[in-house]
């Protein structure tokens, strides 16, 4: 029990910020848009939450600010994309380049600094119940935020006018723009949303995952973010599937290393990657989920 | 598409004058330049590296100039980063990671007049010296310290890739922990990275849950550090004294400084005597040093220093013969009494005891 | 006040050629600002960082070398983007690249050498990348498995077989155990006495043109066109999406592969653990920078240099941080395709007034 609890709880802390930026960057694909530069929003935000958090002695500070760099970076590729009607593919991939540089300067005065406060843990108590306790309990707020995100985001996309009204500008712009839809307002909502959960995904890391700064310390999870969004085909409960797939398998292959079975490291290094191809191929033959949005990437100008 | 060309070469022209008056001056200082692999702020080996650089910025007010360069990747990036140094007047650069071994040796070729160090290489020339960190003598005192400490007799061990300096830091731990306890076990985890700290972490919570009680690590970020202090146990440092993040659990740390060597290298370059050599220096030298000793008994404290001592003086190598290796050969004794700087720069086995399988 | 996008009857000609300059000048005059808040002088400033690496023979053909592997993927990678096929693992392509034509050189090594030796390196390079960039296309055409997320997930495969190779059984044995493999006795020969140009930069030129005209004057150009563009339209005229799919991969990972093995076997001389700084990332911003045209990818990779060799030179000379390198990149390569819709809408200020959702100028 001790060891896979151990297990799971590891799990659940290595998916939890591919979560969150997948989730915030499917609603932005849900829209029709595209945005690559899930990396360097999450750099944004775990420089600048960990900053506010040192600073301020507050880690719900931090992640408050984590959320805005990202979407303050966010908003500057609503600028681009929807406002100049720059490609998107492109814009997003400069949106990392520019994060990456702009959270090495913000955060070189931070490096090697400790922050002392942790995350409160807003269950309390409850995590020492017996069995299950400590495995549903224990975890720190953006661990239940990651969850209440998804919830949130599933019932939003199916259950709300608004959530269909994006998800029909995102499959047809020129059709949702005819019947009198702010198609670029929706799609600007929906591309801050992507970069607040980017951002807070960033200050998971920063604040609670491994609380310190150092430069580039996302090391390319904002990619596996943007994987993890076409392994789900676009639905929020099967993001949450690929992000404990990748993380599982991450953690499961780190746990066998442990037990020294001699399997060459670098292919174990490559099961998470795999067993994701695997599993994606597998769920594309038995067909059930929705494809990409149709206007996904799609540049869109309203012609008046 | 000519069209932007043309205007680029109308701005050549019409900036080329203005640069000439802003860039030239005389220079009457050495300038020194470093190459790094990483980012300085990685907080590890790249970091490490420019706080000698600043060092000989603080040893040599007015008579040194240096300029870093980092991020820069092995290959041809490194080759023209060096030879843009060289070429703007740098008279001394030192290039920090292995894989600019071979763009070094090519810019050295056409520069005679420069003095190139390269650090972790084994080719030299007669304007490229070499130099290193004896690590493995920190890591054999380590070993023993947790050979003393664990409790569950298992340690941990995150490693990043397996070449020959990580390879020989994992032999020198276990012979230091077989010293004071010859069952000891040992469960090494490779992150396949020098630079993800959520991996190390995760590493770490995975050594703990399998019942390590004291980590070590061959990576440079605090998180194993941070982990082991969150769950109690004890953990050893790597490349900086990391005690902020495992006030509880660092029982001591192997400092990288290359501060001694490089204001070393810089005067002999200030007062001409510069010569082409291989420095592979230790704790004799100041390039290693152990941070405090801390979280343990005293006898322990005691043992540390002991072998500190021993490792300083000469009195003891961490790779004595004989060395056997994990299929029960005895490893040749190139160096007398133990194994030479050869063997252990390029070691390649895991020797007895370890129940692990290297990875090829 | 404020500016509002009217999108043009037809495309700009003028903008065509004249936006990449205004980017430019927005680029130094924001660079300008920049320094001078730096403390730096402005001038020389922006003279070390884009106008130096143009001022002599050597620092071009450095130039060419860095532009050589971008150019290459970005070519390829243009061909699938115009027929919508999402390859976003040109750097995985590009790996397997290098490891298949290291294999060759290796082989041959000590015992054959000569040109037919490159050759058979070069082909083997372009096979490994078209192998390595046919898996996501099979299993798009035959499973529907996106190859947004395939194509990236064989990066990271790719890199720890490379990895694999060179920390085992193609290690130097001479080498002290480190991970690199021997020095290949067959290289891509450098063309000048002085300077690291080599054939892999004239090789890259064939390319662009060869795509060139593939596109704009052949009709297998004309369907990739209209398979990404009217996917219907295509079907009726007989042209296989499936087969575009598998044509573009073939194309696109054959050329990173080209590109991979050129770069280790020219400018490197012998496989190692890093191969690459991101070449196959920074490729599809080149091609998008050089709007899907080889022409154009031509320039974008030149210009992409010229900032990454800017950047070292604004290290070396104004001791400006790495960082300050990447925001400025990052700011050119927005102003670039900022400008870029200039073709396609005019701006216009309109005196007050506001209607539902023309947010722009706002931030």
């Amino acid at each position: 029990m001790g060891l896979i609890e151990a297990i799971l709880i590891t799990v659940i802390t290595a998916s939890t910020p591919l979560l969150i930026a997948a989730i915030g960057e499917l609603v932005t694909e849900r829209s029709g848009v595209l945005n690559l530069g899930v990396e360097g929003m999450m750099l944004m935000g775990a420089v600048t939450g960990f900053v506010t958090g040192y600073s301020t002695g507050s880690v719900v500070l931090g992640a408050i600010a984590g959320i805005v760099a990202g979407m303050a970076m966010a908003a500057l590729f609503a600028f681009l994309v929807l406002g100049i009607v720059v490609n998107q593919v492109a814009s997003g991939l400069a949106l990392t380049i520019l994060g990456i540089g702009l959270s090495g300067l913000i955060g070189a005065n931070y490096t090697g600094l400790r922050l002392e406060q942790k995350p409160p843990a807003i269950f309390g108590a409850l995590a020492d119940l017996p069995y299950a306790g400590k495995l549903l309990f224990s975890h720190d707020f953006f661990v239940y935020a990651a969850f209440a995100l998804v919830i949130l985001v599933a019932w939003f996309l199916t259950r709300t006018r608004a959530g269909l009204t994006l998800r029909a500008v995102g499959e047809s712009h020129t059709s949702a723009h005819a019947l009198g839809v702010p198609v670029r307002r929706l799609r600007l909502y929906a591309i801050l949303f992507g970069g607040a959960c980017a951002g807070l995904a960033g200050a998971h890391l920063s604040l609670a995952y491994t609380p310190f700064w150092v430069t580039g310390m996302t090391a390319g999870r904002g990619w596996i973010a943007l994987a993890i969004v076409v392994f789900a085909s676009w639905l929020p409960w099967r993001a949450m599937a690929g992000a404990y797939l990748f993380g599982g398998v991450t953690i499961a292959q780190l746990q066998v290393q442990g037990f020294g079975l001699g399997i060459p490291s670098q292919l174990m290094s490559s099961l998470p990657y795999l067993a994701t191809i695997v599993v994606l191929v597998i769920i594309s033959r038995t067909r059930t989920g929705s494809s990409a949005p149709a206007h996904l990437g799609v540049p869109f100008w309203p012609d008046r | 598409m000519s069209l932007k060309n043309l205007t680029f070469a109308a701005m050549t022209a019409a900036f080329v004058g203005i640069a000439g008056a802003g860039v030239a001056e005389a220079q009457d200082k050495l300038k020194v330049g470093f190459v790094y692999v990483g980012p300085v702020g990685d907080f590890g080996w790249s970091y490490q590296h420019d706080q000698g650089r600043k060092a000989v910025e603080a040893a040599f007010p007015g008579k040194v100039e240096t300029t870093f360069v980092e991020n820069v990747p092995e290959g041809p990036d490194a080759e023209r980063v060096i030879e843009t140094l060289a070429k703007s007047g740098h008279k001394l650069i030192f290039t920090t990671s292995f894989g600019f071994m071979e763009p070094t040796l090519k810019v050295a070729k056409r520069y005679p007049n420069v003095m190139f160090e390269h650090a972790t290489g084994y080719k030299r020339d007669k304007n490229v010296a070499t130099y290193s960190g004896r690590f493995y003598e920190g890591r054999y005192i380590i070993g023993q310290i947790a050979a003393k400490m664990s409790k569950s007799g298992t340690v941990g061990y995150i490693a990043s890739f397996p070449i020959p300096e990580v390879v020989s830091g994992i032999n020198a731990f276990m012979l230091g922990a077989q010293s004071v306890k010859p069952d000891m076990k040992i469960k090494v985890i490779w992150v396949s990275s020098w630079f993800d700290p959520g991996k190390e972490a995760d590493a770490a919570k995975a050594l703990i849950s399998q019942g390590a009680d004291v980590l070590s690590q061959h990576t440079d970020s605090p998180a194993a550090m941070q982990e082991a202090e969150k769950a109690g146990v004890k953990a050893f440092g790597q490349s900086s004294d990391m005690v902020k993040f495992g006030p509880k659990a660092q029982l001591t740390s192997i400092v990288d400084d290359w501060g001694p060597y490089y204001i070393k290298r810089v005067k002999a370059a200030l007062d001409g005597t510069w010569k082409s050599e291989d420095f592979w220096g230790g704790l004799k030298d100041g390039d290693v040093v152990m941070a405090p000793y801390a979280n343990m008994p005293d006898d322990v404290k005691a043992m540390a220093k002991a072998t500190e001592d021993k490792l300083r003086s000469g009195a003891m190598h961490a790779f004595t013969c004989p060395v056997v290796d994990q299929a029960g050969k005895t490893i040749e004794c190139k160096g007398g009494k133990n194994l030479d700087d050869g063997q252990v720069l390029g070691m390649n086995f895991y020797v007895k005891g370890i129940d692990d399988k290297l990875p090829q | 006040m404020r500016l509002v996008l009217e999108k043009r009857q037809e495309a700009s000609d003028l903008m065509a050629y004249a936006s990449p300059l205004i980017a430019v000048a927005i680029t130094f005059a924001f660079s300008a600002i920049v320094f001078a808040a730096m403390g730096k002088p402005v001038g020389a400033s922006l003279f070390t960082y884009f106008i130096e690496p143009l001022t002599d023979l050597n620092s071009l053909q450095e130039l060419a070398v860095k532009a050589t592997p971008l150019v290459l993927i970005a070519v390829g990678l243009s061909l699938c983007y115009i027929s919508n096929n999402w390859n976003i693992g040109a750097e995985g392509q590009y790996v397997m690249g290098a490891v298949f034509g290291s294999g060759v050189a290796l082989a041959a090594q000590g015992t054959m050498s000569g040109p037919h030796v490159l050759a058979a390196m070069l082909a083997a390079g372009i096979l490994g990348g078209m192998l390595w960039g046919a898996l996501p296309a099979l299993l798009k055409v035959r499973f529907g498995a996106s190859e947004i997320l395939t194509s990236l997930m064989l990066v990271y495969v790719a890199e720890k077989v490379l990895d694999y190779l060179v920390r085992g059984p193609w290690r130097d044995p001479k080498g002290y155990n480190f991970p690199q493999s021997v020095a290949f006795d067959t290289t891509v020969p450098v063309l000048f006495e002085s300077g690291r140009l080599h054939l892999g930069s004239v090789i890259a030129l064939g390319v662009v043109i060869a795509a060139f005209v593939l596109v704009g004057r052949t009709l297998k150009g004309f369907e990739l066109q209209v398979v990404g563009q009217a996917p219907r339209a295509a079907r009726f005229a007989g042209f296989s999406p499936a087969r575009a799919t598998l044509f573009v991969f073939a194309v696109s990972g054959g050329l990173a592969g080209l590109a991979g093995i050129i770069e280790v076997a020219g400018p490197i001389g012998q496989l190692q653990p890093s191969i690459s700084p991101g070449y196959g990332f920074t490729a599809i911003i080149v091609a998008f920078l050089g709007r899907l045209n080889p022409i154009g990818c031509l320039i974008a990779g030149l210009l992409l240099a010229l900032t990454y060799i800017g950047g070292e030179n604004a290290q070396i000379v104004l001791k400006l941080p790495l960082d300050l390198t990447k925001v400025i990149q990052g700011f050119l390569l927005f102003a670039v395709l900022a400008c870029d819709s200039l073709i396609l809408y005019r701006p216009r200020l309109i005196a007050g007034g506001s209607h539902g959702g023309t947010a722009h100028g706002a931030h």
